[in-house]
């Protein structure tokens, strides 16, 4: 069955697991998220649930907001996304997600925006090789030819440097090490994209396992 | 305190004895050999302790049939059965790198007289 949770992202460490081996893991703080509404194909034509993470003061809202969230009779969110689910039935508004929908061992894929790392060159941003830096070089990390003599222009897609990081990436089939429901916390093996505290979505895996 | 410290906290051993670079310790390891499990002994010199917390690790130094050994452990490793302090030494440095480069008598360690 398909199923997600919203977490934020905390940093990483690492624990030793059943074997005595270290594992290194990111800590996410998942949930609890609360279902604001719930979309099915007789309603709007696709099968998903809207859900809120981290409460707000009301204040902080607007009018038009603050009303969807009274009409599903919960508290304002800060953050709202959608996950597209295949079955919506065991689902409605008002009915809290917590850390144990992910039992240790299971796979994970998580979403998130990564670290922007500005205007960066082509050899941070593509991996290109740098020219040498001594025996009288002066072409260190400049990006090299860009395209053969005969067409006389540069091909579109030819990559160069520009806005690297700042996008949303999500890494596959993770494995989730531990959960923690009483401290909404969520283990997984590895790194995620994002800074720390950064929003996160987090999905059963799409490669199975 | 924070959630990572917290992990962490919880997977500190506390029945571990204090021990300094410098120190001679018999690191009692659990061994898993064709799916059955053995205590290993690696006896040596401490060289460094590097890390905080549940990162923790410190570096052992033996000569074992002519051949020096290093060996890393976690600190709080739940392979670690237990860690008997041999010996303690007087150094004035916290990394012992420079026993590295010498052999024999030169390698030596004063041992710690007041205790």
């Amino acid at each position: 069955m398909l199923k997600g949770i919203l977490g934020r992202k905390i940093g990483m460490t690492q624990v030793f697991d059943s074997e005595g081996r270290v594992v290194p893991v990111t800590v996410i703080e998942a949930g609890p998220c609360t279902v604001i509404q719930k979309k099915t194909v007789a309603s709007d034509g696709y099968n998903a649930i809207q859900v809120g993470f981290q409460e707000i003061k009301e204040s902080r809202v607007n009018k038009p907001l603050l009303g969807h969230f009274k009409k599903a009779g919960v508290r304002p969110f800060r953050y709202i996304r959608e996950l597209r689910l295949e079955d919506v039935e065991p689902y409605k508004p008002g009915q809290e997600i917590k850390a144990d929908i992910f039992k240790p061992g299971e796979r994970v894929d998580v979403t998130g925006i990564s670290k922007g790392k500005g205007f960066a060159g082509g050899i941070k941003r593509h991996g290109f090789q740098r020219g040498p830096m001594a025996h009288g070089s002066k072409y260190h990390r400049r990006p090299g030819s860009l395209a053969a003599k005969g067409p006389g222009r540069v091909f579109k897609g030819r990559r160069l440097p520009g806005r690297m990081g700042g996008e949303r990436v999500t890494v596959q089939n993770l494995e989730v090490v531990r959960s923690d429901p009483e401290r909404n916390l969520l283990l997984v093996k590895g790194a995620v994209p994002g800074p720390r505290r950064s929003l996160l979505v987090i999905k059963n895996s799409v490669k199975g396992g | 305190m924070g959630v990572i410290e917290a992990l962490g906290q919880e997977q500190l051993r506390k029945d571990l004895p204090s021990f300094k670079p410098g120190d001679t310790v018999r690191v009692y390891v659990k061994v898993v050999e064709g799916g059955r499990e053995r205590i290993q002994v690696f006896e040596g010199a401490v060289i460094g302790r590097q890390g905080k917390g549940i990162q923790e690790t410190f570096t052992v130094r033996r000569i074992s049939y002519g051949v020096a050994v290093e060996r890393i452990f976690p600190l709080h490793s739940p392979r670690i059965e237990k860690i008997e302090v041999v010996r303690q030494g007087r150094v004035r440095r916290a990394k012992l790198y420079y026993l590295r480069s010498r052999t024999g008598k030169a390698a030596r360690i004063k041992s710690n007289r007041q205790s």
